[in-house]
């Protein structure tokens, strides 16, 4: 028993320091510095620049962060201060089914929904032309996939307040989204910061679903209607010619490091604020 | 008087917003079935699900995606029969011998879950360097392994937390009878927490036969289904995905079939899921 949960626990370990042996050859070339804020990309001249990868990362989990924040704070407040018994039961499978359904799912309902909605409805409003395979509609795809995933954690979080706290706060005069505010809101802020931390987490390392919509064009670019090439999707996308031209191995194990080390980070510290606050 | 009226707006208001977000929610999750279904049904059909694609599939011809849903099905079932035999002792394990040291408890609990959070893509990066250092090609068993590593904290972790209610007394109570703590394990915690168990094991499934990043650069693509480890194999999720790409209507719209059958096997799943998990917890010592 003993030897498969060293197993397990070993694993970010073994991964880390295999994609790291990978990666190695590729520092000898190109300091860490220019890797990360170089924007120049010619693989087959052995230029590796992940600057706008990295800012296509940031950029599309951003949008997604700002949709879902509302969205499942009010949710999640809805649900476990104000909503009915029966609505809960119903609400359950919901989410699980949202948090079950695969990310091509998502995928093919954001080219098929969101991409025409954005190219025919949101760019005019702007008085832009977009393809529609853009940041804005990476964001949203994210952001209704990262939903479920948050709310969960949110619900959690909240679960955890006595209910003694918040008849006192009702007793004394408050109304129900008062006391939703100030006691349930204002009492939570590391388990809420955490959910969101953990939700930013997935978002930056989801693949498929933000790859089929986000267009992957490789620029820096901060406007929203156009088209960007996050770090998930270049590392997915190139799997085919990687071996063919030198050090692009390397350069792509690099990437997928440079992932596992970003998001093993978030989900170490915020995960620890929610355990932290789970035991109080 | 005024400062009631503000305070009994903003009450209003923000009741109003938020049970609106949470309706939104089920409206999001209907809306996204129905599009699939909507769109795939019209190329959904037999073939589709019972043969393998044929010549000239991928120029509209006839056929259908067999290969990739036994692809996925061989790949979820090898993954979660591995994923069981590395979770399920390590869940006990936690929840047995470690039953009596808190702080270590938790701690695993805090790496199993930080675990769960790696993107699918970095299992799939590393999944690739493993099988170029065992000198494999892309291949079932390539695929197979790389999705056993992605969903064994996920089992792990499912099936923890329904071990962790089941009541202290019980345990101490086998082990006042003489049970050794194996015995208490597999006999007793085993079976108290089985509903756990299943939900676990349907959960990872569903997450192994969804996922495409952990495959895509492991399992390969074929038109035949695979009968060796060694060989290939197609997959759902990328049949989709690969489908999608083409620029023939024929195609994409059997993209969009393919998605309406990926769609049931999850719905099954995770209903399935539900059902089971309460079945089985109706027997249980509360």
């Amino acid at each position: 028993m003993i030897t498969s949960l060293v197993t397990i626990l070993s694993l970010p370990l073994i991964i880390g320091v295999g994609l790291y042996l990978k990666a190695a050859p590729i520092f000898d070339q190109q300091s860490f510095y220019s890797l990360i804020f170089s924007s120049q990309w010619a693989p087959s001249k052995g230029e590796f620049g992940f600057w706008p990868f990295i800012t296509g990362s940031l950029y599309v989990t951003l949008l997604s962060f700002l949709f879902t924040l509302p969205v499942c704070l009010l949710a999640a407040i809805y649900l476990t201060q104000f909503s009915s018994k029966k609505l809960i039961k119903v609400m359950h499978p919901v989410i699980d089914v949202l948090a079950g359904l695969p990310s091509v799912i998502y995928g093919v309902w954001g080219i098929l929904i969101i991409v025409p909605f954005v190219s025919d409805y949101i760019a005019p409003i702007f008085n832009a032309t977009s393809s529609g395979y853009s940041v804005l509609s990476g964001g949203i795809v994210l952001s209704i996939m990262c939903i479920p995933y948050v709310l969960n954690m949110l619900i959690e979080v909240f679960n955890t307040v006595p209910v003694g706290l918040r008849e006192a706060s009702l007793s004394l005069g408050a109304t129900q989204w008062e006391s939703a505010k100030h006691v349930v809101i204002r009492g939570n802020y590391p388990g809420i910061i955490s959910a969101y931390g953990l939700g930013i987490a997935k978002a930056f390392g989801e693949t498929i679903a933000v790859m089929m919509v986000v267009g992957n064009v490789v620029k820096v670019s901060f406007n929203p209607l156009e088209a960007a090439y996050p770090l998930p999707a270049l590392i997915a996308n190139n799997y085919g010619e990687m071996l063919s031209i030198p050090m692009y191995d390397a350069a792509l194990m690099f990437a997928a490091f440079l992932l596992l080390v970003i998001i093993l980070m978030f989900n170490m510290i915020f995960r620890y604020l929610i355990h932290k606050t789970k035991r109080q | 008087m005024r400062r009631r009226q503000i305070k009994i707006l903003e009450e209003k208001f923000f009741v109003f917003l938020s049970a609106f977000m949470t309706y939104s929610l089920i409206v999001v999750l209907a809306f996204i079935i129905l599009v699939i279904f909507v769109k795939g049904f019209n190329a959904l059909n037999l073939d589709m699900i019972l043969k393998t694609p044929e010549g000239g599939y991928y120029y509209g011809g006839e056929g259908g995606v067999l290969n990739a849903i036994m692809g996925s099905l061989y790949i979820a079932f090898g993954a979660t029969l591995i994923a069981i035999f590395i979770g399920m002792p390590a869940a006990l394990y936690i929840n047995v011998q470690l039953i009596r040291y808190r702080r270590t408890q938790n701690t695993i609990r805090f790496f199993l879950d930080a675990l769960w959070g790696i993107p699918s893509i970095v299992y799939g990066a590393f999944g690739f360097t493993l099988m170029l250092f065992f000198g494999m090609n892309a291949s079932l068993l390539a695929g197979t392994i790389t999705v056993a590593l992605l969903i064994s904290p996920i089992m792990v972790r499912t099936f923890d937390e329904v071990l962790s209610t089941i009541p202290k007394g019980l345990h101490e109570a086998t082990l006042a009878l003489g049970f050794t703590r194996t015995e208490t394990a597999f006999k007793v915690m085993l079976k108290q927490g089985f509903s756990g168990f299943i939900t676990a094991i349907l959960l990872s499934f569903g997450r192994g036969i969804g996922d495409a990043a952990s495959v895509l650069f492991t399992a390969g693509y074929t038109d035949n289904i695979p009968v060796n480890l060694d060989e290939p194999a197609a997959t759902l999720p990328l049949a989709i995905f690969f489908q999608l790409g083409s620029p023939i209507p024929e195609v994409r719209e059997r993209a969009f079939a393919s998605a309406v059958i990926l769609t049931v096997i999850i719905l099954i799943i995770s209903l399935g899921a539900r059902y089971l998990s309460k079945r089985y917890s109706r027997t249980n010592l509360k």
